[in-house]
């Protein structure tokens, strides 16, 4: 059962993923995005992580797509005035892209080997596991990334208001 | 799973279905009443006794109306924009615990479609995928007047939202789980949570208000400056769906709020009265009922009683007032874990907290 749920799941993660490409209207591509993500986090109930899965919903889903269809919303971007990239550009995209598929199929090609751990415990992805596995084992890298986000936070903030600073 | 769980589940899903449509369409019946019983009116009265088949009369009108599409809209999302506000709203009732447990023939069955233990991050995923029922559907009209009202709608949503997550989380640390039903079993008899934590209630009941578009946040459609918002461009049953979805939020919101912090299917000395097991269940689901009817009076009557916001004023609210509270009823929330715990001087083991 969860054998067919998996590639009904990738099929669908894979055909997102690349309508998000070909997608001709960029309000289409974030649409297919965001579903792109709902199928990822179907992946994660499958790895029975529900808590992993919740959060992905509401942060990459609910929160930040949310801002990415705000902005194309507003730039109203169709066909015509779509910018013409330069050539240098169009090369530069080609070689970085050609160099990233290098790496991922090396990495695939290694990772072929790999054994199935059998010391896996299925309840890794449960919250309270999860919860003592944060606030105990890593509790300072933790408290680091928190750190992190603060000052990420107030940063934008600052940058936010320099630009409505001249009305008020 | 056995067969029998099985077909009670399917019953129980088609059921949990028909009801919240059921009360969302009564509420809009409850709602023209309580508003001319505000306004000293006397509300629909015509079709059926009291006006009780005023909503059937309201749907088939909805239905019967010529179905416009604007030709510059997108067509495909013009029709999924209504669908997924629906969708959204039709979701949320799977984690809801509607009663405690029947025992038929000796085997127990559990009056909820699935107890996941991360229900109430379950109802905040769903919750903010919300909004792209209304931002789709604004878009897609391709009418200024739908996209603003869309873009305010979203950037309400995603502002509330956040204060409404920081507001459960101080209730989380009380109760130590994330499922719903064990928050409502942590609240046995007449020990609700509203009573510890009633600033986190508050602020979740505002968020609750400005999440479900009711006034005094119902800002995306203001008549006033932006004609119908997101649904100008809507006519017959699209319309009737994105209005209808509120009515179903506004339904869920109260069973969330009753279940978070008004004990949901507990009340005060049940267990004095002696009755069975299955008695004792069926009374909760019916108090359960009752209190979730008052909360969607409650958002009526307020709707009657307080004007909108200006739309700064919501933003200044959201961001200044409702956030920074909820951080200090975590903070109180701590010291009063700590305190009751004796933790200050041991050092802190998560397991203690919830032995």
């Amino acid at each position: 059962m969860s054998q067919y749920l998996f590639y009904i799941l990738s099929l669908l993660t894979a055909f997102s993923a690349m309508m998000v490409v070909f997608s001709r209207k960029p309000v289409y591509s974030v649409l297919y995005m965001i579903f792109c993500f709902f199928t990822i986090a179907g992946h994660y109930i499958l790895l029975n992580a529900q808590f992993l899965a919740a959060v992905h919903v509401i942060v990459y889903s609910g929160a930040i797509m949310v801002l990415f269809l705000y902005v194309i919303m507003m730039l109203n971007l169709n066909k015509e005035s779509e910018p013409h990239k330069s050539n240098i550009a169009k090369t530069a995209a080609v070689v970085s892209g050609g160099l990233l598929l290098m790496v991922l199929v090396s990495v695939f090609k290694s990772a072929d080997g790999l054994a199935i751990n059998p010391a896996f415990d299925s309840q890794i992805g449960m919250v309270e596991v999860l919860g003592m596995v944060l606030y105990e084992k890593y509790l300072l890298p933790f408290e680091v990334s928190a750190l992190l986000f603060l000052t990420a936070m107030i940063g934008a903030t600052m940058l936010g208001k320099k630009e409505g600073g001249a009305q008020s | 799973m056995e067969l029998n769980d099985l077909i009670f589940k399917i019953i129980f899903v088609i059921a949990v279905f028909a009801v919240s449509l059921l009360v969302a369409m009564y509420s809009t019946y409850a709602e023209r009443k309580v508003a001319a019983f505000f306004q000293d009116r006397l509300g629909p009265n015509r079709a059926g006794p009291f006006g009780m088949l005023q909503p059937l009369a309201d749907g088939i009108k909805m239905f019967m109306k010529e179905e416009i599409i604007p030709t510059n809209a997108d067509k495909v999302l013009f029709v999924l924009g209504p669908s997924l506000a629906m969708m959204t709203a039709c979701m949320t009732g799977v984690v809801i615990p509607w009663g405690s447990s029947l025992i038929i023939d000796g085997k127990e069955y559990v009056m909820q479609i699935t107890d996941v233990n991360i229900g109430i991050l379950y109802v905040f995923g769903v919750v903010s995928v919300g909004v792209y029922g209304i931002m789709i559907g604004g878009w897609a009209s391709n009418n200024k007047f739908s996209l603003l009202g869309a873009l305010r709608a979203s950037s309400q949503m995603i502002s509330y939202e956040l204060a409404m997550g920081m507001s459960i989380v101080a209730l989380v640390m009380m109760t130590g789980t994330l499922s719903v039903r064990e928050i409502v079993e942590s609240q046995p008899g007449g020990h609700w949570n509203v009573f510890v934590q009633p600033l986190g209630f508050l602020l979740f009941l505002i968020c609750a208000f400005a999440e479900t578009n009711r006034t005094p946040f119902d800002l995306p459609e203001c008549e006033t400056e932006l004609v119908g918002g997101y649904h100008t461009e809507y006519s017959s049953m699209k319309l009737g769906f994105y209005l209808f979805a509120e009515y179903i939020n506004m339904f869920i919101s109260s069973a969330i709020i009753v279940c978070l912090f008004f004990g949901g299917y507990n009340f005060p000395f049940i267990s004095e009265l002696g009755l069975s097991h299955n008695m004792a269940a069926i009374l909760g689901t019916v108090i359960f009922f009752a209190k979730v009817f008052f909360f969607i009076f409650f958002f009526m009557w307020i709707r009657w009683t307080i004007p909108r916001f200006r739309y700064d004023q919501l933003m200044r609210v959201g961001w200044k007032v409702l956030i920074p509270l909820a951080v200090v009823n975590i903070v109180l929330t701590a010291i009063y874990l700590m305190w009751k715990h004796d933790l200050w001087n041991t050092t802190l083991h998560v397991s203690q907290l919830n032995p």
